[in-house]
């Protein structure tokens, strides 16, 4: 039993999620290399990098959803991969996950598809039916509930996704690209309903975005991923007035610096620090 | 050299393949008696795999049925045994010509959609998707579909069992002439439920088995978008029905 604890919550405060020196290739191309780093509870953590650099990779690997080739993966303070299948199960009905492509279930309409969290861990139909508008509210999307996935356009099956990633109200949310093809005013009708999610649920949240205002708005604290590793982490306003040329051109959005297309990290970052 | 790297490859594939296979049958094994019980789903996946594959075991059976009378009621008319003829058709059908053709049949109808079904889900994360949400894709997806495939396919055989004799005696009788009372008395005469009817059942449900696991591992481990979900579709017919026919003969070894 002792193995499965995570020996950093034995410190005092544990955190909500922590990885600790992943690896991870596909058919020998390295994604993840050496990666570690913790989310506090309740705390609001932003990845940002260039795309194509395993931010969703590490995303899945939170949720179990991946294995990785070595390393560990602790949530509140449990090691994943240390417990059993149907334990792991259990485990992640804590979480709220959004796939970038929405991954809405396409043999069922809208209704269905937010109520599956819900009708899966056993509440009544009523309270399902109110939950369920009350999400598609929120993410300004009424009357699509009989509508099949495939009528939708691609930002409305997003919205729908992150619809039915809150509905079971979580204790953790993990985003992938949650504003990523939306209109600007969507865009902070998401993030708004991030905070909210925050406040009402005191949630621990992990968003990936190449929105900036989104990250300095939603975020506690953002990462910069690039050659599988965190680069550089500090708070919103830190992180973007920092002089780190990496972090420079990535919010900058320039050709020109230390990150390269092939994810080599050319000249000196400064090395990630954990809070 | 090249050769045997290729040679070593492909070996390594099958075993791999394998692997999957059994892999996967011990975790549907395990899921399968393990709440929540999914209900709706497996009555909708027995309409699937069963009633909506009936017009397709029916015709099968049926044209399987005719022929064979009228393949024997030729060969035996030269040694004057055409009153054995309602015996030959109804032996061939229930022991081996209905289970197997039902089963390549239902591969090719129920085993692609299954693997093309669960590999969309797979290129476009629903099944990760599924897992997030603290469901797992195994009981989900796969045990109902299993589940219904081995209930289903000796329903079907024995459809096609009364299809397949009932074919043979329009054209014994009705087409060649062959008296209907000794054709019905021979066809009954040395069929025996207990051996022959239950074999092909019980081999009907073990291939309702194997097409299905195969159609669902393959959909389950597909990769490389809709490209990839056309390759798993056509893995899943072809190694399913390799191994119905593979099965086929062991299980006739051990069952008579």
């Amino acid at each position: 039993m002792e193995a499965r604890r995570d020996p950093a919550s034995e410190a005092g405060a544990a955190p909500k999620l922590r990885a600790e020196d992943l690896h991870k290739s596909f058919d020998g191309r390295v994604v993840l290399d050496g990666l570690s780093f913790s989310v506090a509870d309740g705390e609001s953590l932003v990845i940002v990098g260039p795309s194509g650099t395993g931010k969703s990779v590490l995303l899945k690997h939170m949720i179990g959803l991946l294995k990785p080739d070595s390393g560990k993966v602790f949530v509140e303070g449990q090691d994943v991969w240390a417990i059993s299948e149907r334990q792991r199960n259990e485990l992640r009905k804590e979480f709220g996950m959004s796939f970038q492509e929405g991954a809405l279930f396409d043999s069922m309409n809208v209704y269905d598809n937010v109520a599956f969290p819900l009708r899966r861990s056993g509440r009544p139909t009523r309270e399902i039916r109110d939950r369920v508008r009350e999400c598609l509210d929120i993410v300004h999307l009424p009357n699509v509930e009989q509508k099949r996935p495939s009528e939708l356009s691609g930002g409305m099956r997003r919205r729908v996704g992150f619809a039915r990633a809150i509905a079971h109200e979580p204790d953790i949310l993990l985003f992938d690209e949650p504003n990523t093809g939306l209109d600007p005013i969507m865009t902070d009708v998401i993030d708004e309903v991030i905070l909210n999610m925050r406040e009402k649920l005191d949630a621990t949240i992990v968003t990936i975005t190449h929105h900036m205002p989104s990250a300095r708005k939603i975020g506690d604290r953002i990462a910069l991923l690039y050659g599988g590793k965190i680069i550089f982490q500090a708070p919103p306003d830190e992180f973007l007035e920092s002089k780190d040329p990496a972090v420079r051109q990535f919010v900058d959005g320039s050709a020109e610096g230390p990150l390269t297309p092939e994810g080599q990290v050319v000249g000196k970052t400064r090395p990630s620090e954990e809070p | 050299m090249k050769f045997f790297e290729a040679i070593g490859r492909t070996v390594i594939r099958i075993l791999e393949e394998f692997g999957h296979v059994f892999q996967m049958m011990g975790r549907v094994a395990g899921w399968t008696f393990r709440p929540p019980y999914d209900v709706p789903e497996f009555f909708r996946q027995m309409v699937r795999v069963g009633v909506d594959s009936v017009p397709v075991v029916f015709l099968t059976t049926l044209f399987t049925g005719m022929v064979m009378a009228l393949q024997t009621v030729n060969g035996f008319a030269r040694f004057h045994a055409e009153s054995l003829v309602g015996s030959v058709v109804a032996l061939s059908l229930t022991r081996e010509l209905s289970p197997v053709l039902c089963a390549l049949m239902v591969t090719g109808r129920v085993g692609s959609s299954m693997a093309a079904e669960l590999g969309s889900m797979r290129v476009t994360e629903q099944i990760d998707a599924l897992t997030a949400l603290g469901t797992e894709p195994v009981q989900y997806l796969m045990v109902p579909r299993i589940a219904a495939s081995i209930v289903m396919m000796p329903l079907l055989v024995i459809m096609g069992d009364a299809v397949g004799i009932w074919g043979g005696y329009l054209v014994a009788v009705k087409l060649l002439g062959v008296n209907p009372v000794r054709y019905i008395e021979n066809s009954f005469q040395f069929l025996h439920v207990g051996d022959d009817v239950v074999s092909g059942m019980i081999k009907a449900a073990v291939f309702g088995l194997i097409f299905s696991l195969i159609a669902c591992v393959r959909g389950y481990y597909t990769t490389g978008g809709a490209e990839g979900v056309g390759r798993s579709t056509t893995r899943a017919v072809v190694s399913g029905s390799l191994s119905v026919l593979f099965a086929d003969f062991f299980l006739t070894k051990l069952l008579f």
